[in-house]
């Protein structure tokens, strides 16, 4: 049994009473990273001396206020390497910015540590995060924690299998098409998909800026909704985000699902789904009908055309966000080049992996003149259809359910060969980054051992009902006290 | 497309990556059957509309730290290899 498997409230009142400091609760994580990562691969670096002088921090404001603690004093968490940590190296996964050592930190990074969190390091994740199953970091592979030989998912593939084997109580990921549930689900834990402008994004490395937002992993939802309660609200060096109350999201858990309109898309039914994760749904949707909610079929007729105007969008901002990796302000530099025009191809070159170079060059072909009306204008117009289907849905039903992905987690080397199939992974968690809507996967339980992820999906700024259901999810499935097999330190 | 997103591939890096892309554009390419006469386009989410902030100067990074992570330098300047 150790500490980090028990949630953040308890915790909490431990370090509160004084029974436990947060010195011990530090050392207790790094010495379990020590132990269980090699074989994990979660970490690309780890921060044991801030986090030991924030823990020494955490314990001085314990001793001299512990009723005005905030609970996520002298908590251990951690970052997926696309968040700015000053004074960290911060990479995004690539090899353009080894060395990178950020003069600021992200706004998340600094409202977590203000609460006195205490940072164990830098998570692994896809290159930009650009990915669903972690392989396209070009540092190292990360394992999921329930079966070795198959991914964690992507792209914040390192902060869910953190979570999972409990070498972390909490991670901060980013979703741009799924990149916090599709991990979560894949490792049983839970992982939240903001409202768009909920979360501010300053200090996030881009991947695309019209959808990503910046999420918790947690092992259970009521450690996410402490985690987002504490990051969310407006910021105001990221004009995008919004100033919208976050008390209901903490204040209505517990309230559960009687009386809730739980809509099931038919669309999502039909994309492939494996049967083994096709019936751990179905038996959530039963729990949850049991429980009180009513369940009703809705219609989102654009979903065949989403994943399509996703893998336009996506890439087109890409492909400008990117143009900043440079090599000139961070990253290699040059050497020996002649010119400019060199210089640049030749960073770029070494710098950027095989699936980055893929979305640069498909963002820059749907910019271009000739085809821009084509496939970038005509992506956008596919996107206002498919938020027009969430608005109608939404009059119908509080929350719409689905499972996070199609499969659960597939085996390392299964789908790096084909782009389009691992595109597919994300086909029932991107609509909502195209939407700007809240969304959850928490643990439902599992297919042939391996964890399977509910979505729920709830309307801007909506994740209040989110939360509430997948706690229900959470108190019948129970997925959260059972611990995967590469989370035991063996002597 | 390559030249233009400056990525400096060589021959047959090129090869591979346009086959792969074909398959994706292809794939793409079914956007076309969407219904979007009379659509708007979509460039971001939110009801937020020209947020502007006070025009008050701030402290920001210091040309020390701006410059900390360039891996060529001089006086205080970014240094690069002469546009030809």
């Amino acid at each position: 049994m150790t500490l980090l498997e028990e949630p953040i409230r308890a915790l909490a009142r431990r370090l509160r009473a004084r029974e436990l400091s947060a010195v011990e609760l530090a050392q207790e994580a790094l010495g379990r990273i020590r132990a269980l990562d090699p074989a994990i691969g979660a970490y690309l670096r780890l921060t044991p001396e801030l986090a030991l002088e924030a823990a020494a921090r955490a314990d001085q404001a314990l001793a001299r206020d512990p009723a005005g603690a905030s609970p996520l004093c002298g908590i251990p968490v951690a970052y997926k390497d696309v968040l700015c940590t000053r004074g960290v190296e911060t990479t995004a996964a690539s090899q353009i910015l080894r060395g990178f050592v950020p003069p600021y930190s992200a706004t998340v990074v600094e409202r977590l540590e203000r609460l006195g969190v205490v940072p164990l390091g830098k998570l692994n994740c896809d290159e930009f995060a650009m990915g669903s199953s972690n392989e396209n970091s070009s540092y190292q592979t990360t394992r999921n924690p329930w079966d070795a030989g198959r991914v964690p998912g992507g792209s914040s593939g390192g902060s869910a299998a953190a979570v999972a084997a409990r070498i972390a109580c909490a991670t901060l990921g980013s979703d741009t098409g799924g990149s916090v549930r599709l991990p979560a689900s894949f490792c049983g834990v839970v992982g939240v998909k903001p409202t768009y402008g909920r979360v501010s994004r300053y200090g996030l490395i881009p991947f695309a800026s019209s959808l990503d937002q910046i999420g918790p992993l947690t092992k259970t939802v009521e450690d996410s909704a402490l985690v987002l309660t504490a990051i969310a609200g407006r910021d105001p060096r990221d004009s995008t985000s919004v100033e919208a109350p976050v008390e209901g999201i903490l204040g209505q858990l517990g309230a559960g699902v009687k009386g809730l309109r739980l809509g099931i898309p038919k669309e999502y039914l039909k994309v492939g789904i494996d049967p083994s994760v096709r019936s751990v749904f179905d038996q959530a949707a039963a729990t949850l009908e049991r429980l009180g909610a009513e369940l009703v079929e809705v219609t989102l007729p654009t979903t065949e055309f989403a994943l399509s105007a996703y893998y336009v969008i996506a890439p087109a901002e890409v492909s400008s966000n990117l143009a900043r990796m440079d090599g000139v302000r961070f990253g290699p530099g040059f050497e020996g080049d002649t010119s400019l025009r060199e210089a640049y191809d030749s960073a770029r070159h070494r710098g950027f992996g095989e699936e980055v170079r893929r979305r640069v060059t498909l963002g820059t072909y749907a910019l271009s003149s000739g085809y821009y009306d084509a496939f970038y204008l005509r992506a956008q117009k596919v996107r206002t259809l498919v938020a027009r289907d969430f608005e109608r849905a939404f009059t119908e039903v509080d929350a719409i359910i689905s499972p996070t992905a199609p499969t659960a987690a597939f085996e390392l080397g299964e789908r790096t060969g084909d782009p389009l199939a691992m595109y597919a992974t994300d086909i029932l968690t991107l609509p909502a980054n195209l939407a700007g809507i809240s969304g959850i996967s928490v643990p439902a339980g599992f297919a042939a051992g391996l964890p399977v992820g509910l979505q729920v999906l709830g309307p801007y700024l909506g994740e209040a009902t989110c939360f509430r259901v997948a706690q229900s999810m959470e108190e019948e499935a129970k997925v959260w006290r059972q611990l995967p097999p590469l989370s035991r330190v063996t002597a | 497309m390559s030249r233009l997103a400056r990525l400096g591939l060589s021959g047959e890096e090129l090869e591979k990556l346009a086959a792969q892309l074909d398959v994706i554009v292809a794939a793409v390419a079914s956007l076309s059957a969407a219904d979007i006469s009379e659509v708007e386009a979509t460039a971001q989410v939110g009801e937020l509309r020209n947020v502007t902030r006070a025009d008050v100067p701030a402290p920001g990074l210091s040309a020390e730290e701006a410059l900390s992570n360039a891996a060529a330098q001089s006086a205080g300047f970014l240094r690069v290899p002469a546009i030809q």
